[in-house]
């Protein structure tokens, strides 16, 4: 009982789990990326030089229609597709020169998960997000264990953590997703259209949830989207991406112009400037 | 959350390892020399320490000479088709990888009967040939079992078992040719049996399973991730291009082991994996050394049954691997398509 008892106070001692990155930045210089069916034929697919910058504490949202790049782009600062030229560093080191588990210990990527082959409990998901900082074969301490009990407070799932991974709902299991990402201590949080299968109540709560990690965790956390309005909405800057071009980086005012969007998302909308200084966009009708 | 430690791994082998040990004594008490239990306890436990003279030598021939080399030899054929079963179960993402069922331990038992015929007398030349044979066609297996750029699953399986009938063609084809130089007929490549001794000494094939067990545990955190996607997998540091290699040397190593000298024992890769999850749960780095262990004890009541059953005739262990192992595998499979 005493040596239990005094382990939690050294626990609790702890400096905060989750502020352990100062002043992290991500750079992002006239990166380009072609997909091509061979190596000699045409690309398929071009992103043209893209550039921007994002730090700690800031949401930003990568905006564009189906097939304009936004995944690509994605990969590329998640460092799992090398750039054909230009450059991205997160503190000065080019994302595709680090070490495997370096990175995985800076950048955290959240897709749409993969089919489960066997039964797993959402405690041992969240678990696998301390793999970046064990050696090969390393048994969980109970830091891992505690950090990743913090992830799932974080994202609002201490009761999820007994039950069974399949077994969960949309909006829960993309919430235990989240929660191993946070369990990676990240400084990069990237999110790969993370609101597609929930409701409008569900995209809100996660976006909004994402701002506040931004805040408190002090992550730069990059989002793909199509969801216009949650990312003027909830976004510090936007990259609005067309077929493989970045046609404007600034914040969801500077982005928001209805000759562009029009253009962009092929569809006649109206943009509202609202009070709060935050665009909103809205469906036009015919007559 | 009660996370896998160290501890609950060597608990979890020592209980496996003392029902093994409890099924070996049943089978050296089974057989047409009748044998007293209490008479094998004591011909064991003298053999440990060395006091042959004080044994009987009927006992010391019957329990040292004939039934324990066949144990032996059935508990390293069971661990290394479980092991490499559950290895190709990640490898694939296919709950119903088996050796067997994908054609790669046919494609070691032609491999060592072509090795054969070039080298029939060179130690070693089987297994060699038995290792390329299961490499080559896990190679063909996980190439065919792709569509669009991905590993499907009924494309992968259908696959393995077109293989595995061609490839036994081509054993029933060599084996009329080779019955003269090789005394081990067509039953031994296409149903397995441990009757026959291995023409390589036991240690050197304890040795290259315990090499290649080890190998593949080094990759089993890894494959946990795997487990729950590849690219998710590699996003978390796993370099799954490497682990991937080390699974498929292993896995088709331990697989060229077994078939080299036991022949094509089905559904021992399928079964004692699911088994191990169902009582251990899915963790690799516990599942691995389980389904080792829990592979001999298969393998050993296995062939205890099929030298038993019909006496004095026997039967090959595989038929009797296979009469449980296929409704596992149709249970499995039905399971997961729904």
């Amino acid at each position: 009982m005493i040596s239990g008892a005094s382990n939690g106070a050294t626990l609790e001692s702890r400096p905060q789990p989750f502020a352990v990155n100062p002043g992290m930045r991500l750079r992002v210089e006239q990166a380009s990326y072609a997909y091509a069916a061979t190596d000699r034929s045409a690309p398929k697919f071009t992103l043209g030089p893209t550039s921007f910058e994002a730090q700690q504490r800031e949401l930003l949202a990568i905006l564009g229609p189906n097939a304009s790049g936004k995944s690509t782009l994605l990969k590329l600062l998640a460092g799992v597709l090398k750039p054909l030229s230009g450059r991205i560093e997160v503190d000065g080191n080019e994302v595709g020169d680090l070490d495997m588990r370096v990175r995985a210990q800076r950048i955290a990527l959240v897709q749409q998960e993969s089919e489960l082959l066997f039964p797993l409990r959402v405690w041992e998901y969240v678990l696998q997000g301390r793999y970046p900082y064990g050696r090969r074969l390393r048994f969980e301490s109970a830091e891992d264990c505690l950090l990743a009990g913090n992830a799932l407070s974080q994202v609002g799932a201490d009761e999820l953590r007994d039950r069974w991974m399949e077994r969960l709902s949309g909006g829960e299991k993309q919430r235990v997703i989240l929660a191993r990402a946070l369990a990676q201590q990240p400084a990069l949080l990237l999110l790969d259209e993370p609101t597609q299968h929930l409701d409008i109540g569900g995209k809100v709560e996660l976006l909004r949830r994402l701002r506040r990690l931004a805040d408190e965790n002090k992550y730069a956390v990059i989002v793909v989207t199509h969801e216009l309005n949650l990312a003027a909405e909830f976004s510090d800057r936007i990259v609005l991406l067309h077929k493989g071009k970045s046609l404007r980086i600034g914040t969801p005012a500077e982005v928001y112009e209805r000759e562009l969007l029009e253009e962009v998302f092929q569809a006649p909308l109206e943009v509202e400037m609202r009070p709060s200084g935050r665009p909103r966009v809205i469906l036009r009708g015919n007559h | 959350m009660r996370p896998l430690t160290p501890a609950r791994i060597v608990a979890t082998c020592g209980l496996l390892c003392g029902v093994l040990f409890v099924v070996v004594v049943f089978s050296l008490r089974m057989g047409a020399y009748p044998i007293s239990l209490h008479n094998i306890v004591i011909t064991l436990f003298r053999g440990a320490i060395g006091q042959r003279d004080e044994v009987p030598p009927d006992f010391w021939l019957v329990v040292f000479g004939l039934r324990l080399p066949r144990i032996a030899l059935g508990i390293l054929v069971g661990a290394a088709l479980a092991t490499a079963g559950a290895g190709f179960q990640a490898l694939l993402r296919n709950p119903l990888a088996d050796p067997y069922v994908l054609g790669l331990a046919s494609g070691a038992a032609l491999g060592a009967m072509l090795s054969l015929m070039v080298a029939p007398h060179t130690a070693g030349v089987i297994q060699a040939g038995a290792f390329i044979g299961a490499a080559a066609t896990t190679g063909a297996v996980y190439f065919l079992g792709r569509r669009g750029g991905q590993l499907d699953s009924p494309t992968l399986l259908l696959a393995g078992i077109i293989s595995a009938s061609f490839l036994s063609a081509g054993i029933v084809f060599l084996s009329t040719t080779l019955s003269s130089r090789d005394q081990r007929g067509m039953g031994f490549w296409l149903m397995g049996d441990l009757a026959t001794p291995p023409s390589v000494d036991l240690k050197w094939l304890y040795f290259i399973l315990l090499v290649t067990l080890g190998c593949i545990y080094t990759t089993s955190s890894d494959l946990n991730l795997i487990l729950t996607g590849e690219q998710e997998a590699g996003h978390l540091g796993v370099n799954v291009y490497r682990v991937k290699m080390v699974v498929y040397v292993a896995g088709s190593l331990l697989t060229g082991l077994a078939v080299s000298v036991g022949g094509t024992i089905g559904y021992v890769g399928l079964l004692v994996p699911h088994m191990m999850r169902l009582l251990f749960g899915t963790d690799y780095r516990l599942l691995i050394p389980t389904s080792a262990i829990g592979g001999g004890i298969i393998i050993v009541l296995a062939d205890t049954l099929a030298r038993t059953v019909v006496a004095p005739t026997e039967l090959p262990v595989g038929a009797m691997t296979a009469l449980a192992g296929a409704p596992v595998f149709i249970y499995l499979m039905k399971r997961r398509v729904r």
